[in-house]
């Protein structure tokens, strides 16, 4: 089959599943057309034979990330909130922004068409071949993102503590920033 | 199949998807107040780029892109725990999660 076809059927998907994450006001059905996104991302990585990519994007990004928003979009109880819609000129402000943005990317980046394509490696998106570079030349690089890890989880556990109630102060703060907006 | 499908498919297809991505996700960012959604839209731009890094590497036959797409992937993963859990806090003070309430520091 020509990849021609599956290219233009899964770019088809992604764009449309993009589009309605944006567009949808509902937030747990933009994170569903998220999932479908990261999914066909994924089947873009198999067309393009780096299959360890394709593999770490399912098991990261529609595995890991998404549960987390899910989780956290349940916790919130969002689901039900309709939320204040922009007037219509920050809609054409954003659209005139990124269609700019858009125009220009593309302009800069067709050049990138233009480079002569090296010997084709059919190796170079192997499980084998990332992890020997990743244990060899760059293992620095590699055991940082570890510390990386640990530096994001401990912040993420001491940003989410709820205050103690021995912390007057703290509590006070809270209290002013709830009579703020409520 | 044969060695690389860039046999039948140009490079340019490649390019042109990966920027209207991240034309979505900046449209996303500009117009939604939703902040939950705007994290979302940066996961999409950081997408596109990852996107863009494997059909480059495939292209050129070369493995190094494809370990930045691993880092970033890395770094989007601590991003998005560290942005919920600021979520979460926000959520916690303010009732509600758009962004335009944020605006403490105008002057």
């Amino acid at each position: 089959m020509n990849p021609n076809y599956i290219f233009t059927l899964l770019a088809f998907i992604t764009i449309l599943c993009a589009l309605y994450v944006v567009i949808s006001k509902n937030p747990i059905h933009s994170v569903i057309a998220l999932i479908l996104t990261f999914f066909s991302i994924s089947a873009h990585y198999v067309l393009l034979n780096t299959q360890f990519l394709a593999i770490v994007n399912l098991i990261v990004y529609a595995g890991a990330i998404m549960v987390l928003f899910l989780f956290v979009l349940m916790f919130l109880n969002l689901n039900k909130e309709t939320e204040p819609v922009k007037s219509t000129s920050w809609l054409t402000a954003a659209a005139i922004a990124s269609g700019c943005l858009l125009v220009v990317l593309v302009a800069t980046l067709r050049e990138g068409s233009e480079l002569v394509m090296k010997s084709p490696n059919g190796h170079a998106g192997l499980v084998k071949t990332l992890g020997k570079l990743l244990f060899s030349k760059y293992l620095v690089p590699f055991e940082l993102s570890g510390i990386l890890f640990l530096a994001a989880m401990v912040g993420a556990v001491f940003l989410g503590k709820k205050k103690g109630d021995d912390d007057q102060d703290e509590l006070i703060i809270q209290d002013n920033a709830g009579g703020n907006n409520g | 199949m044969g060695n690389s499908i860039f046999d039948q498919l140009p490079i340019s297809q490649y390019i042109y998807l990966c920027c209207v991505l991240f034309a979505i996700g900046l449209f996303g960012v500009l117009y939604r107040r939703n902040a939950i959604v705007l994290l979302m839209c940066i996961e999409l731009m950081l997408n596109a780029v990852n996107l863009l890094f494997a059909a480059f590497s495939s292209y050129m036959g070369d493995s190094n892109g494809q370990v930045f797409v691993f880092f970033i992937m890395v770094v989007a993963a601590a991003e998005a725990a560290v942005g919920l859990a600021i979520l979460v806090m926000m959520y916690r003070n303010t009732r509600s999660t758009d962004v335009s309430l944020m605006d403490k520091l105008k002057g």
